[in-house]
């Protein structure tokens, strides 16, 4: 009986594979659409931080401290350093984006306060610019270096300057953050716009076109029927995913270069990390391939399959948002149990290199066994007149 | 082989109601939330004959026919089909008979060839067995030159001699035909119905359901008439007609019912 399921996935490859215009659609295009996208928006954004690389920035400064050896007059980024006082009036000018200017104002006594340090008054130095303005942006980066540099040396316990802190992660956990935040959610979308090229037409579809009534007067089961859809349309879908993951991967180095190499890129996963993300993946393929069947098995026709699994796809990118909002809190074994949440849970952890064997193996159990419900509620469709032949 | 013996097909009672929705029953003018589709309907065909279902639109003969074909269920009543029940085992039966519907179509990316073998393998026929079957199958309805031209391409009395040749892919012992030369032009209709004599010949029990009497007068040898979803009259097709053409015989049931009901 499983030679019926194999004909069932063989006649799906076929189709798929058979028909360019569709192999066009679903593998070719997302990559490559995302790869243009992302890349251009990648040279976008590098555009505007490079505008203004050769404009003269005035910086002001207020009680320079004399221990300072201040950056040199027109050297990097030209800046031009003025001595002297200001007040509110100026900072309010600064509103103006046009002005290339950057106002620095330091405690009187800047030097005896750091050489007390700890003890006492925190030295507190103020800088004032408009982050519109490019090359005032990129001043008072070099500014705050400057002084990070010059003082963090100086104490144990470095004094706070506005708006700066001092990250010691390495750029390896750095990227690893980064793609823990992002990739679950982006991975999961991808699955889903896969699913929705391939499934909606493969089963309401052909309850439209009346080609699915031919192969129920078949002595094949209906669970065979079930099964080698959900497995045939979790294959192609992975392949569309693929597609879109390799898109993105192609184009994100492009992206964070021009973020200015400030975000390490250089993330490094063991072997076991890529075995538990594609398990992971493709168990959540196969639930959300059964859940988008049961749906389009209900639907009228193609269009009508579309409008409702669009309530499933905006749940689903919603649990895909939920990283980004948590802190890293111990996460629950409990939560390997809610479908979506627990796939979305498993690849953040994954990612930034907290995989707990168990957990992975909870959520690939569990995926596991909601599709095989899901799975035998379509079959149940297929058993159904009401729901087979519902005009 | 005594006469009971030789029944292959039984229904027993057949009985379907379909719900209807607030706007059809606004159209039909009824307060009846269930329209009654067929309403007890018994009738046994033997092996080597052909049972001809007559009606007009709406008796019920397609609904009659998906229930033998286990497309749906009866509310009550049951068929066996070579002593298999399609309450029952519904799977079983589907091995032994072949059905054809206009609403059972082939997908249109799919050539004639990559269909018939899809089909074959579903109904589990060998190989072997598969490929004989098509070569005599698509000669006899002269699909071979358009084996490899996609469904889509075919015209429409093609692609109703492809779901012929697909619903026979298995050899089956009963074959239900609903309605099987509509749309055909006259000798297209003829390669089929002579096939259906022949099979006839082989020994096969056939059931088809038409609307058209001087089909039924040319093919049949049992009828059985069925208006609005009652079985009306239902015998050897001289017993029914009753020395009168078959047309005439049906307006004359037709109207005693109608009649009877007012």
């Amino acid at each position: 009986m499983r030679g019926n399921i194999a004909a069932i996935m063989q006649k799906e490859m076929a189709r798929f594979f058979g028909d360019r215009q569709m192999l066009f659609n679903t593998v070719l295009l997302p990559g490559l659409l995302i790869y243009i996208i992302y890349s251009l928006m990648g040279s976008g954004i590098s555009q505007m931080v490079s505008q203004g690389q050769d404009e003269v920035v005035a910086v002001w400064v207020e009680n320079m401290p004399a221990g300072l050896s201040w950056m040199p007059e027109g050297g990097e980024g030209s800046m031009v350093v003025v001595e002297r006082a200001f007040g509110q009036g100026s900072v309010d000018s600064l509103a103006d984006k046009d002005i290339n200017a950057v106002l620095v104002r330091f405690p009187a006594g800047f030097d005896s306060l750091v050489a007390a340090f700890p003890a006492g008054e925190v030295p507190n130095v103020e800088i004032y610019y408009n982050s519109t303005n490019n090359a005032a942006s990129r001043a008072y980066t070099q500014l705050t270096q400057m002084l990070e540099q010059r003082y963090s040396a100086y104490t144990v316990n470095a004094p706070q300057f506005e708006g700066q802190h001092y990250d010691q992660a390495t750029p390896d956990a750095i990227g690893a953050m980064v793609w823990s935040k992002l990739l679950p959610m982006l991975i999961v979308m991808l699955l889903f716009s896969g699913v929705m090229s391939l499934a909606p037409s493969s089963i309401a579809g052909e309850k439209e076109r009346g080609t699915i009534a031919t192969l129920l007067v078949t002595p094949m089961r209906r669970s065979e029927l079930a099964l080698g859809k959900v497995l045939s349309l979790s294959c192609l879908s992975l392949l569309s995913g693929l597609s879109s993951f390799i898109g993105i991967a192609l184009s994100l180095p492009r992206m964070m270069q021009a973020d200015g190499g400030t975000i390490g890129m250089a993330v490094h996963y063991a072997a076991a990390d890529y075995l538990a993300l594609l398990l992971v993946i493709f168990s959540t393929m196969l639930l959300l391939v059964a859940l988008v069947s049961i749906l389009s098995a209900w639907a009228k026709d193609v269009k009508n399959a579309g409008t409702m699994v669009t309530p499933l796809m905006l749940l689903v990118m919603l649990v895909g948002l939920l990283p980004m909002f948590q802190g890293d809190a111990e996460v629950s074994w409990g939560v390997s149990l809610i479908p979506f949440y627990n796939s979305i849970e498993a690849m953040t952890a994954i990612f930034s290199h907290q995989m707990q064997p168990l957990m992975v193996l909870t959520t690939l159990a569990a995926n596991v066994a909601y599709t095989a419900a899901a799975v035998w509620v379509l079959t149940r469709m297929f058993n159904s007149e009401r729901v087979m032949f519902r005009r | 082989m005594t006469d009971e013996e030789n029944i292959v097909l039984q229904a027993k009672g057949l009985r379907k109601t379909f719900t209807l929705s607030r706007k059809q029953q606004r159209i039909e003018r009824t307060a009846s939330r269930v329209r009654v589709a067929v309403d007890g309907v018994s009738f046994s065909t033997r092996r080597g004959e052909i049972f001809g279902l007559l009606g007009s639109n709406g008796a019920g003969k397609t609904t009659t026919l998906r229930m033998l074909s286990t497309l749906i269920r009866p509310d009550s009543g049951d068929a066996l089909v070579e002593g298999l029940s399609v309450v029952e085992q519904p799977a079983r039966v589907r091995e032994k008979i072949g059905f054809l519907t206009s609403e059972l179509r082939l997908e249109d990316f799919f050539t004639p060839n990559y269909l018939f073998d899809f089909f074959s393998r579903l109904h589990g026929v060998p190989q072997e067995e598969c490929h004989r079957r098509k070569a005599q199958l698509f000669d006899r309805f002269g699909i071979g030159e358009f084996a490899e031209v996609r469904v889509a391409n075919l015209s429409t009395g093609m692609k109703q001699k492809l779901s012929i040749a697909v619903s026979l892919v298995h050899d089956p012992e009963v074959i239900i035909f609903d309605e099987p030369t509509n749309g055909l032009d006259v000798l297209t209709a003829r390669v089929v119905t002579d096939y259906l004599r022949e099979q006839r010949e082989a020994g096969k029990s056939i059931i088809l359901s038409t609307h058209i009497f001087s089909l039924v007068e040319k093919l049949c040898d049992r009828v059985g008439v069925l208006i609005d979803g009652r079985m009306a009259a239902c015998g050897q097709l001289a017993e029914v007609a009753d020395g009168l053409s078959m047309e005439d015989r049906f307006f004359e049931i037709y109207q005693r019912q109608k009649g009877g009901e007012q």
